[in-house]
């Protein structure tokens, strides 16, 4: 008797995903299909299951799939973890096609006011999280995925890469902590992920070993990018290593936050006013902007309560960060509407602007409005203010009209 | 079973039968094409010196009612479904029925609801032959696995009652489960225990059955005013213990979507409102009961406040939200077809601007005008759309049937019909080439909303116009489709339907636009 494995997800209330089992054996491969959706697509389906265990070398055995829905790219996902469950040897990746709308570029210097976790296993919150306009989306392959799922959540993770749009939004990945977050990168660098966020970072060796690995992977692939980096600063030896973590490598875009695990550290528990973790919090915003990038909060877990949101967001931005996380999409829009500039920012802003454009058309080296000069990183503070208050659709986006 | 149809070719491209359930059909003719001739039926002229005249209606039982009424093999009964799942009356008239060991009846009430369910044994049993009317839960799939003699008969509200009145369907006896009524069978919703709001869908069954039978179970002294039956129109009233289960008839509150996506295609459809110059002091709308149009309704409120407009009419059904705008002085007047929740039968009771309605005055088509077609925006919900607008809400996309019509049709008569629909529901997209069942035509749907765009029917240039600086999401709909085929996997293969006919779908004006086939 040969052992049956499985993927995918357990439970009753399955959607957009599939199981699949899969019993090796040496008689030639019987493949059977069950599908909420057979009635439209059993035979892209059956294609698909073969297509994809062929590539991967299976010939024999019997394969059952169990699908609620799931996207190509999903059943492709859940197929290779089942067989390279029964067979860790197989190397072989199978790829969905390599999307154009999955190919834009980000910025270093762009929004990261909301960015959207996603637990990496749960394919079903990612097809339309781009729609939801978040700065970024967190494909997660750290905490919200369990153990025995970390293999399915990266090959869910690498094709949702390749295939979805996420509409301009940053596309970021958490890996994990130490041997299996380098692992990690192996499978999703090549697939235009935008930045990595390192969990746990401690010392800046951390973020040197993963930006070594990086550019060994893009090396290998013939691969010429920019990878931007997110350290996590989630304890007691993070916090005070923070200066030193921004700046281990030019590619980090921002420190951000990890509440959770730091309280824990320093033995004690979160509360909402946060008064034990204002040292951390200042501590980052300090390192980071020393460093010239951008401190990031942490995320706030009452999804229901927007009033407490609310009122976090407004600490979180007095205390000079530019973003925090968020964990269900109905977050997204009250922090970008309470990061947003006050009416002051932005008629002050739009003077140091009109005043700049004068003196550029002047060709003057010196930009003043009225008898105060004012210097370059306050002009480009003043862009920063505009760009945002026209995203946030205070500001109309001809203005200068 | 079994039985060949002839099918003939429609206006709309569609093959549907000429004859139905023995009754000879007109093949729809185009939106505004078929203009019957003739006169309205009429009930049997009836003398008062036949009924008592203390008006003491009351008889002692369902069954003591039917025996009076006549009731005899082949017969068709009426009935309305404002009890919705918590209806404890018709099961019992079918019973009684049995008992007298009728045969091959008609139900046709204005819609079924899982309570319904032993209704498939009267129907195994030779009891039933067939009903004529939404089928929901296990009487739809009854009728889709293609088991029920005769075709399902699915109409909207209004032309259920157009049925009625043209004397399409003949109704031999109405019983009208009524939750306050007195013995003379002056009858009402809006209160007593099993308080459902209004009566309105058993309104034309009043005024058009040979014979008509009141049930209550809050039997009140003459007069039940202010009434909403009159009793002139009733022969028997029947009092029971309980008529029905309140907590199934109106929930206590709405549910309101938590989905973030279903909230971001409700928003996105207010925002279309306001950005389209329909949001404007004195307009009207109708949103129904569905999470989507219910969160609609609460966006559109926020910026109504915001922007200080206020509506002269909202077209229920009616729910708390609704009910919020009126008290808050954000309409002037909820004209109500039927009410979803609690809130809305206290208010129906209490409000003089919430206004009890019926099929007549809100749809019927072949009346003198009606209210649908006055609204500004009506948003509804749809099972598929394709790529010429036309709408499905009767089947899935695997050919299923799934629900009846209710005030579907007759909404797209609005001046402007918008569905919020989510792009796809698991992998099923609901852009698709060519509907599964012909429900609305295209030239009556406006503007498509998904949480991936919006599409306005290109017919609707003045639309497209007055959006087309805002910085709305807009896209064609082959645009739509071709995002969401990409994500799916391709399109999607076709089900594969019988040449079975299981079922009709009427347009407003009586003619069949479409045949809904059994699934191989």
């Amino acid at each position: 008797m040969s052992k049956m494995f499985q993927a995918g997800p357990q439970g009753t209330r399955i959607k957009s995903d599939c199981q699949v089992f899969y019993k090796p054996a040496s008689d030639p491969l019987i493949i059977n299909i069950e599908s909420k959706v057979d009635a439209l697509f059993s035979k892209t389906i059956r294609d698909l299951a073969e297509t994809t265990l062929a590539s991967l070398g299976i010939t024999t055995g019997s394969v059952e799939i169990k699908d609620f829905g799931a996207l190509p790219f999903v059943m492709m996902a859940q197929i290779e973890t089942v067989v390279k469950r029964a067979h860790p040897e197989i190397d072989k990746e199978v790829l969905p096609e390599f999307k154009a709308h999955a190919q834009y570029e980000t910025s270093f210097g762009r929004f990261r006011r909301s960015r959207l976790y996603l637990p990496g296993n749960q394919p079903k919150l990612f097809l339309n999280a781009g729609i939801h306009q978040p700065d970024s989306i967190i494909l997660d392959l750290e905490d919200s995925v369990p153990p025995a799922e970390k293999d399915a959540a990266r090959y869910i993770v690498r094709n949702a890469l390749r295939t979805l749009d996420f509409f301009g939004a940053e596309r970021m990945v958490r890996i994990n902590q130490g041997e299996l977050g380098m692992q990690d990168l192996e499978s999703i660098i090549p697939h235009n992920v935008h930045t990595i966020l390192l969990p746990k970072a401690e010392t800046a060796d951390q973020v040197i070993a993963m930006e070594a690995k990086v550019q060994s992977i893009l090396k290998e692939k013939g691969l010429k990018k920019n990878i931007y980096y997110m350290p996590i600063l989630e304890s007691a030896l993070g916090v005070l290593n923070a200066y030193d973590i921004a700046t281990a490598s030019k590619n980090n875009v921002g420190l951000a936050m990890g509440l959770e695990d730091y309280t824990a550290d320093i033995g004690t528990q979160r509360t909402l006013g946060g008064k034990e973790s204002f040292f951390a919090r200042s501590m980052l915003v300090n390192a980071a902007r020393a460093a010239g990038i951008q401190p990031i909060d942490t995320v706030f877990s009452d999804v229901g309560n927007e009033t407490a949101l609310r009122e976090s967001v407004r600490v979180t931005k007095s205390m000079g960060f530019d973003g925090m996380g968020c964990i269900h999409p109905r977050q997204i829009k009250p922090i970008h509407e309470e990061f947003a500039p006050t009416e002051a920012e932005i008629s002050k802003a739009k003077q140091i602007i009109v005043a700049a454009d004068e003196a550029e058309a002047q060709g003057l080296g010196v930009v003043a409005v009225g008898s105060k000069m004012i210097d370059p990183p306050v002009v480009k503070r003043a862009e920063r203010t505009i760009r945002m208050a026209v995203d946030t659709g205070l500001l109309a986006k001809n203005w200068k009209e | 079973m079994n039985k060949k149809y002839e099918l003939v070719k429609n206006a709309a491209g569609r093959m549907v039968p000429t004859e139905v359930n023995g009754k000879s059909q007109v093949p729809f003719q185009g939106v505004n094409g078929y203009k019957p001739d003739g006169h309205k039926a009429a009930p049997p002229i009836a003398s008062c010196s036949d009924y008592p005249s203390d008006g003491n209606k009351v008889v002692g039982s369902i069954k003591e009612a039917l025996e009076l009424a006549g009731l005899k093999n082949g017969m068709t009964i009426s009935s309305h479904h404002h009890f919705r799942n918590g209806d404890l009356v018709m099961n019992q008239v079918f019973d009684a029925a049995q008992e007298m060991g009728t045969k091959g009846l008609m139900w046709f009430p204005s819609a079924a609801f899982p309570c319904h369910a032993p209704m498939t044994e009267h129907m195994e049993s030779g009891l039933i032959h067939h009903i004529e009317g939404s089928l929901n839960g296990p009487l739809g799939k009854y009728a889709s696995q293609g088991k029920m003699d005769g075709l399902a008969v699915l109409r909207s509200h209004g032309g259920r009652w157009q049925a009625v009145q043209d004397g399409e369907v003949h109704i031999d006896i109405a019983v009208l489960a009524a939750p306050t009524a007195d013995p003379m069978g002056n009858a009402t919703g809006d209160r007593g225990p099993s308080a459902c709001g209004l009566l309105g869908f058993g309104l034309a069954d009043s005024m058009y059955a040979d014979k008509v039978i009141i049930v209550t179970d809050n039997l009140v002294p003459f007069p039940c005013y202010p009434w909403q039956i009159q009793g002139q129109n009733v022969d028997y009233v029947v009092v029971l213990d309980k008529v029905g289960e309140p907590d199934k008839i109106v929930s206590g509150t709405t549910q309101l979507t938590k989905s973030p996506d279903r909230l971001y295609i409700a928003e996105l459809t207010a925002k279309f409102v306001r950005a389209a110059g329909i949001m404007q002091d004195g307009f009207s709308f109708q949103a129904g009961a569905g999470g989507t149009a219910l969160a609609f309704a609460i966006y559109l409120k926020e910026m109504m406040l915001e922007a200080g407009v206020k509506a002269r009419f909202v077209r229920g059904g009616s729910t708390k939200y609704l009910v919020e705008m009126l008290e808050e002085g954000l309409t002037d007047y909820i004209l109500d077809g039927q009410t979803f929740d609690l809130e809305g039968v206290r208010s129906m009771r209490e409000n003089e601007g919430h206004v009890n309605t019926s099929p007549f005055t809100s749809y019927n088509w072949h009346g003198k005008g009606n209210f649908a077609s006055q609204l500004d925006a009506v948003v509804l919900g749809a099972t598929e759309v394709d790529v010429n607008f036309n709408a499905n809400v009767v089947t899935h996309s695997d050919g299923q049937m799934l629900h009846g019509i209710g005030g579907w049709q007759n909404c797209l008569f609005s001046k402007c019909t918008i569905l919020p629909i989510p792009a796809f529901r698991d992998r099923i997209p609901v852009i698709v080439d060519e509907v599964t069942t012909l429900v609305g035509p295209g030239e009556l749907v406006d503007v498509i909303v998904t949480e991936r765009g919006i599409a306005i029917n290109p017919l609707r240039t003045d639309l497209i116009e007055a959006t087309k600086d805002s910085d709305l999401p807009i896209r064609t709909i082959q645009e739509l489709k071709a995002e969401i085929d990409d994500l799916i996997g391709g399109t999607p293969q076709k089900p594969k339907l019988t040449d079975e006919p299981i079922g009709v779908v009427k347009w407003v004006d009586g003619t069949v636009i479409d045949t809904i086939f059994k699934i191989e």
